[in-house]
């Protein structure tokens, strides 16, 4: 095969059957895959169903700690775990800039392989478009998710009470901060947190009293617990001291002005739990690689509106939403 | 040293706070901070809130965006906008700033080739790259930024780079303390004054605020224990009846600041009477690129002219808001129909704009 990607390899004949055989059907085959039917037909035991789709721009492809396609197969696990759902398909659409090196596609798609046997996940069906030299960075991808979700699993803004505890499951900004170190050149010894978050979820699920839970991406922790505030008409208190974020984060942000509560992880969730089940539900992350500094950072209150944050000095103010800054393509 | 779990540490706060206290202030005191970082750092960390009650913080003149007046906004957006084929490189503040012909995001949409940059060096290495474009650099800045693109002037020079200039609004800060001091708009009992300017200017240049205006000054740095301690400092002259020229953040500023910087502004700069929103014209307050640089000028390049503003956003009271003479919620645009989403005016799209730092942390 050519060692860059040509227009030919999108226009549906012979080179396009080669891109797909030798990229991706090596990195992803199974058996529903391998048909190569216009679409793919599964078979679920379960009568709820979870279904979620996102699409990667990241800008750099390739960051300490992960990738674009780490992050297309994760991002979107993550987003059915959060919803109580076990990840079960996927589908992935790849957009190609003209000219991409085929080797690169390659180190992309073995990334996802193994993103995707982490994850217990498979993809079933796939697409791949190429775009003329200088319409798209590289390359763009699209992926959609298909979980299912146990009868019990009731996860709603409409649960959360007065006196639930905001659990958050590690430190956070990692992500966004990486990124932004990257196109500022400056060398972190940090890496993007991006990880799977089933097995943490599923964790969670088991030990009960879970509300609510997101994962805490684009817009950061400020952002997420600002809509459970919206969804739910009740104030959250967060404690800064509380909130884990590494010491070389902390002085990252400092550097480019700003502000971690804002910027995104990739493997990090934030849970709103029944005050009674709270010590079972943090022993229950804190026994999972990826919920080990797990923390209660906060409560839901009646008395206030919106996210407060009692700083360091003691006093309180309000932190709002994502608003006015400008960090494209972090993921 | 950890430079900034030491800065931020409450029991350290708590001691600074109670010999605040131990003054024993019962008059009203107006302290005003003329840089954008600290009123930032004063909203974000809450310092307002622990004031006594008689001490008023003002935010000043501490925004460059900010200051930037609407004509100068005006002429480069319509620039931006007639030239298309012309690279605007600018710091990510500018583009929203509206201005009464759109702003730069608005002339980009439309196809003006506007592109963020983060340093001037980023934006002439677009302009080596790039070679058949022209590319302007928006000079926004005060005495901290205006060295570092006098020294990318330097280097386009060094480096025949023949594609690159430089639209200079760049501004002093000492100038428009004096205009502040000369108005008797608000009484203003001490400046914090500005930790990065100073490090440039070194503390020398608010000499005249002593002597002549006897108003105390302290500058401080932008950590909350920095300000805190700034502000001790302060009141701790106000109530001897001192007015003296103090500095906190002594880690990092000199009485002489920066001797190369001070250099490179002195080689490349003429200072210039300039217009501040809210101000008007404050005399010899601006920089502008000496006669001999004239090729890297944008203005001479382009001949850029200032145009009148058409109607624009006459209820925006930023000017107000920069000279301390109201707080941004005193306007009745703030939060109501002026937001960062969509400002009308500069010092709710700054990241050092009061408006922002008011929406973002103290709106109530």
């Amino acid at each position: 095969m050519s060692q860059r990607i040509v227009l030919a390899h999108g226009a549906g004949g012979a080179k396009t059957e080669e891109l797909i055989k030798e990229v991706f059907l090596e990195a992803f085959g199974n058996p529903i895959l391998e048909e190569l039917s216009d679409q793919a037909t599964v078979e679920l035991e379960k009568k709820r169903v979870s279904v979620t789709t996102d699409s990667y721009v990241v800008s750099p492809l390739f960051f300490p700690g992960g990738d674009i396609g780490k992050l297309a197969v994760y991002g979107t696990v993550n987003d059915l775990s959060v919803g109580g759902a076990t990840p079960l398909y996927m589908s992935a659409s790849f957009i190609i800039e003209e000219g991409t090196e085929v080797s690169l596609l390659k180190r992309i798609a073995e990334s996802m392989k193994d993103a995707l046997t982490e994850c217990d996940t498979t993809i079933v069906t796939a697409d791949t478009k190429v775009v003329e030299k200088g319409k798209a960075d590289t390359l763009f991808i699209n992926t959609t998710g298909v979980g299912v979700v146990d009868d019990h699993i009731e996860l709603s803004a409409t649960n959360i009470e007065e006196g639930d505890v905001v659990i958050l499951s590690g430190t956070i900004a990692e992500h966004g901060a990486v990124i932004l170190a990257r196109r500022a050149d400056i060398d972190v010894s940090f890496g993007s947190d991006c990880a799977p978050l089933c097995g943490l979820t599923s964790a969670m699920l088991t030990a009960g009293g879970v509300k609510l839970m997101r994962d805490v991406t684009r817009g950061g922790l400020a952002t997420i617990l600002n809509e459970f505030a919206d969804a739910s008409g009740k104030g959250i208190v967060i404690e800064e001291a509380r909130i884990p974020i590494k010491e070389e984060v902390k002085g990252v942000c400092e550097i480019l002005g700003v502000d971690p509560l804002y910027l995104a992880c990739e493997g990090k969730l934030v849970a709103i739990v029944s005050p009674k089940a709270a010590d079972r539900v943090l022993a229950s992350m804190k026994a999972h690689p990826l919920g080990r500094e797990a923390t209660v950072v906060g409560t839901v209150t009646e008395s206030r509106r919106g996210v407060v944050l009692r700083t360091t000095i003691g006093v309180e103010r309000m932190v709002g939403k994502l608003s006015g800054e400008n960090l494209p393509r972090i993921c | 040293m950890r430079y900034i779990e030491e800065f931020r540490d409450s029991s350290q706060v708590r001691r600074i706070l109670d010999a605040i206290e131990a003054l024993g202030f019962t008059e009203d005191v107006n302290l005003m901070e003329i840089c954008g970082t600290h009123t930032h750092s004063i909203s974000k960390y809450g310092i307002r809130g622990v004031m006594p009650s008689g001490v008023r913080l003002l935010s000043g003149p501490g925004c460059p965006v900010c200051v930037t007046t609407e004509e100068e906004i005006d002429a480069i957006v319509k620039f931006a906008r007639e030239n298309r084929d012309v690279v605007i490189a600018t710091f990510g503040d500018m583009i929203k700033v509206p201005g009464s012909v759109g702003s730069l995001e608005g002339v980009r949409a439309e196809g003006a080739d506007v592109r963020v940059v983060y340093s001037p060096l980023d934006a002439l290495k677009i302009a080596m790259k790039e070679r058949e474009k022209e590319v302007v650099f928006c000079a926004v800045g005060f005495e901290t930024t205006a060295p570092a693109v006098g020294a990318t002037v330097l280097k386009a020079i060094e480096l025949g780079v023949d594609n690159f200039s430089i639209l200079s609004l760049h501004r002093l800060t000492p100038p428009a303390m004096r205009a502040l001091m000369e108005s008797s708009d608000v009484r203003i009992d001490g400046f914090i004054c500005p930790g990065h300017v100073t490090t440039i200017t070194g503390s020398v240049a608010y000499r005249f605020l002593a002597e002549q205006y006897r108003t105390p000054c302290v500058v401080a740095g932008f950590e909350p224990l920095d300000a805190l301690l700034g502000i001790y400092m302060l009141l701790k002259q106000i109530k001897e009846g001192r007015a003296d020229i103090e500095v906190e953040y002594s880690r990092v500023v000199t009485a002489d600041g920066n001797p190369k910087a001070k250099r490179i502004l002195e080689r490349l700069f003429k200072v210039v009477d300039a217009g501040w929103r809210g101000f008007g014209l404050v005399p010899m307050s601006g920089l502008k690129l000496k006669e001999e640089f004239y090729l890297y000028d944008a203005e001479k390049r382009f001949y850029i002219r200032r145009v009148e503003p058409e109607d624009g956003s006459p209820e925006c009271r930023c000017g107000d808001v920069l000279r301390g003479l109201i707080t941004p919620e005193e306007c009745t645009l703030f939060n109501t129909i002026c937001t960062p989403e969509s400002p009308r005016g500069p010092c709710m799209v700054s990241t050092e704009g009061t408006c922002a730092a008011y929406y973002r942390y103290e709106r109530r």
